[in-house]
């Protein structure tokens, strides 16, 4: 089963090798992962996505607990929460699809960021059901690249 | 005030109250070891960083100080690496210093540099890199704390050789507060009672400790709960001296080459009581046969160690000593104790059948067997010795034959299992109690992985006595291979190519001694207690005897092979 973990780190150098390395070390699996300051400078969020049953959840938030450099750990899996990925596409724009293209942007509410005679690059951001849809339908046009965060997740309110 | 980098470090070392550094210089840490001249710690001088480590841990698990070590960058930091995953694995509280190059030469591939924050990150329960003198003060203080407390371990610090000369204005931390790091020490109080009300329901109670029993100074404790309870205790290879080995109640260590006694009870047990243990393969053997029958209660302070193996029905995260002793204290007002205490009756009954079938044995004929030598050094010290041992037959020997009565005696590299462990550990032993007999239990290949350590013994006149049961193999492999891989000795026989040690030993200027026949061992190891040198006893034994009863990896530790 995939869990969305908040994990609260201090904001120090060696602290993602630290986490990725328990990670690794232990066989546990991530599946995404993002990283980035919070108010507080000294702190940062690492949102994980995990994929195990309970028993390897419970050691994966155990370790992590574990950790000096860990503040807090927060699995969010039965919880209400909110996730939320980025996609950036650059995908090919002929005078045939540039309408659809757009048209398919809109319904998604995606924004085009960059326009150039041969491709449109679009933002889409959305969980990662919507994402896998957009690209579903930019596909036939022509993906040329993409760039794609991890999930990043808050509890609701 | 304005001090060094240097300066600071030995103040703060100092205000930690530690005695004693094991060193080995190099270029990296010439300022700290500059500094270090002009103060009044007791030096060792090594002669291998792995040694330090080893002597540091060995003094840490005698004494219950954390061990500290300094030692230069590059290959002097890589080789403490064995050395911090030993005490690692064993929760043994450690420091070790290491030099670093200049901050603006790191990630330069200088000379003698080693990323050694990055190697021994998975091995470390923490480790810092200095970049800024004015943190030197707190990062020691942090790095001691976090030694010692919660589940111990080894920490580093890397100290570039600019920071160590460099100069700021010192102040002392007088309070370590790190928020993400608050280990639980009270017990969960809803928890020991659940736990309590199992133990005093069961008919066949077991109790399994460990290491965590030794390290949370639980063992009186732990006695008094067993001897309320009548309940028979079995310990693991680390818990041994957590549990009086001739008590009563004792059943001897459990796993692997544990005695048929402890293995049968705990496969046979209706309530397991874990405390400072856990569940570590060599004692649980098959996981699903592992005291199948069992409710299980877990005392532990690291909660990873809780449900990690084996599900636990009442999990007790806290300081061991804290939770019995709360446990005491509930106990002290039940009422109807004694009629518990009979009502197992039928279980000790059991237990006296399962120790009297299978005794632990062996037949000595004309050439000298390992357990008997154990069995004399064991009677010779009366029981009372610090031993340590390396890894193999010496070890599960030890084991099996040495009672441990006293908590910190048995000093042993029970998690990672390192060959070359022994000795150093037991000069370390020896440097934190000058006047106590310290024996290190060894092989003849074990003994050749940190021979050169001799050389610190004799320096520092440290009278370590090294019990050599000298069989010509790599004998717990050798085992291995003859039961399970058709005899097939591969790479395993030494014999005929190590070193003659009595010559070796006097060429370190130790004394070394040989016994080829029985008659010989009791007057060997009676020169050995007696002199102030250092001894090597090149004890020449069966070269085939194999260590019994023994569970086959993977298997259900009901299922032995016995002599």
């Amino acid at each position: 089963m995939l869990h969305t973990i908040n994990v609260l780190v201090e904001n120090e150098f060696g602290v993602l090798a630290r986490v990725a390395g328990l990670f690794s070390g232990r066989g546990f699996n991530i599946e995404s992962l993002s990283v980035a300051e919070t108010l507080d400078p000294k702190v940062s969020v690492m949102t994980i996505v995990t994929r195990g049953d309970d028993q390897v959840l419970e050691q994966i938030t155990k370790q992590l607990n574990k950790l000096v450099c860990v503040i807090k750990v927060m699995d969010l899996v039965g919880k209400e929460y909110v996730a939320r990925e980025m996609v950036l596409i650059k995908v090919a724009a002929k005078p045939e699809t540039r309408a659809e293209i757009l048209s398919i942007a809109d319904i998604f509410r995606g924004k085009v960021v960059d326009v150039s005679p041969k491709s449109y690059t679009i933002e889409v951001t959305g969980d990662e059901e919507k994402i896998k849809a957009f690209l579903e339908l930019l596909k036939p046009m022509g993906i040329k690249e993409m760039a794609r965060t991890g999930r990043v997740a808050l509890m609701r309110g | 005030m304005k001090k060094t980098g240097a300066q600071i470090l030995l103040e703060c070392l100092k205000r930690e109250g530690v005695e004693v550094i094991f060193n080995y210089p190099g270029g990296a840490i010439l300022p700290v070891n500059d500094e270090l001249s002009r103060w009044d710690f007791k030096m060792i001088l090594v002669r291998h960083e792995q040694g330090a480590v080893h002597a540091a841990d060995g003094y840490a698990r005698a004494s219950g100080k954390a061990g500290v070590c300094i030692v230069t960058s590059g290959p002097g930091a890589t080789n403490t690496v064995t050395g911090l995953a030993t005490a690692f694995m064993d929760s043994v509280p450690v420091v070790v210093i290491t030099g670093q190059v200049s901050t603006p030469l790191i990630g330069n591939d200088a000379f003698q540099e080693a990323d050694i924050v990055g190697i021994t990150r998975p091995c470390t329960k923490y480790n810092y890199l200095v970049t800024d003198v004015r943190d030197l003060a707190t990062i020691v203080r942090e790095a001691f704390y976090i030694a010692g407390s919660g589940r111990p371990g080894p920490v580093l610090v890397d100290l570039p050789k600019d920071i160590a000369s460099g100069v700021t204005e010192f102040k002392y931390p007088q309070e370590v507060h790190i928020r993400g790091y608050q280990p639980t020490l009270d017990g969960h109080m809803q928890q020991i009672k659940r736990a309590l009300n199992l133990m005093l329901k069961a008919h066949r109670p077991v109790i399994y400790a460990g290491g965590g029993v030794i390290t949370a100074g639980a063992a009186q404790e732990l006695t008094k709960i067993a001897e309320m309870l009548n309940i028979p205790v079995t310990t693991t290879l680390m818990g041994l001296g957590g549990f009086p080995g001739t008590h009563p109640l004792s059943l001897g260590m459990l796993g692997m080459h544990g005695t048929y006694r402890a293995n049968m009870a705990v496969t046979d047990c209706d309530l397991l009581l874990a405390v400072g243990a856990r569940f570590d393969d060599r004692v649980t053997g098959k996981i699903d046969a592992f005291a199948p029958k069992a409710e299980k209660i877990h005392i532990d302070i690291d909660p990873t160690s809780i449900s990690k193996n084996v599900r636990v029905d009442v999990p007790i995260v806290g300081d061991c000593k804290r939770i019995l002793s709360k446990m005491f204290a509930l106990l002290q007002e039940e009422k109807g104790l004694d009629e518990h205490q009979r009502s197992l009756g039928p279980w000790h009954e059991q237990i006296e059948k399962w120790k009297n079938t299978h005794r632990l044995t062996y037949h000595q004929d004309e050439v000298i067997k390992p357990q008997y030598v154990i069995e004399r050094i064991y009677e010779m010290t009366k029981g009372e010795a610090v031993i340590t041992t390396e890894v193999g037959q010496n070890q599960m020997w030890t084991a099996q034959y040495y009672l441990f009565d006293h908590p910190r005696t048995l000093l042993t590299s029970g998690g990672l299992g390192t060959m070359g462990y022994g000795f150093p550990a037991a000069i370390g032993a020896q440097v934190a109690f000058p006047e106590r007999t310290v024996i290190d239990i060894a092989g003849d290949g074990s003994i050749q992985m940190n021979i050169q350590e001799l050389a610190t013994a004799v320096q520092y006149k440290l009278p370590v006595k090294v019990a050599i049961l000298n069989n010509g193999y790599l004998g717990m492999v050798r085992q291995w291979q003859e039961l399970f891989y058709e005899r097939r000795y591969s790479m395993t026989h030494i014999g005929n190519i190590s070193p003659d040690f009595v010559k070796l030993a006097e060429a370190y200027g130790a004394m070394g001694l040989r016994a080829t026949r029985p008659d010989e061992v009791v007057p060997v190891i009676r020169e050995a207690l007696r002199t102030p040198l250092p001894v090597l006893m090149d004890f020449v034994v069966e070269p085939e005897e194999g260590v019994y009863p023994m569970v086959p990896a993977g298997e259900a530790i009901d299922r032995m092979l016995l002599v």
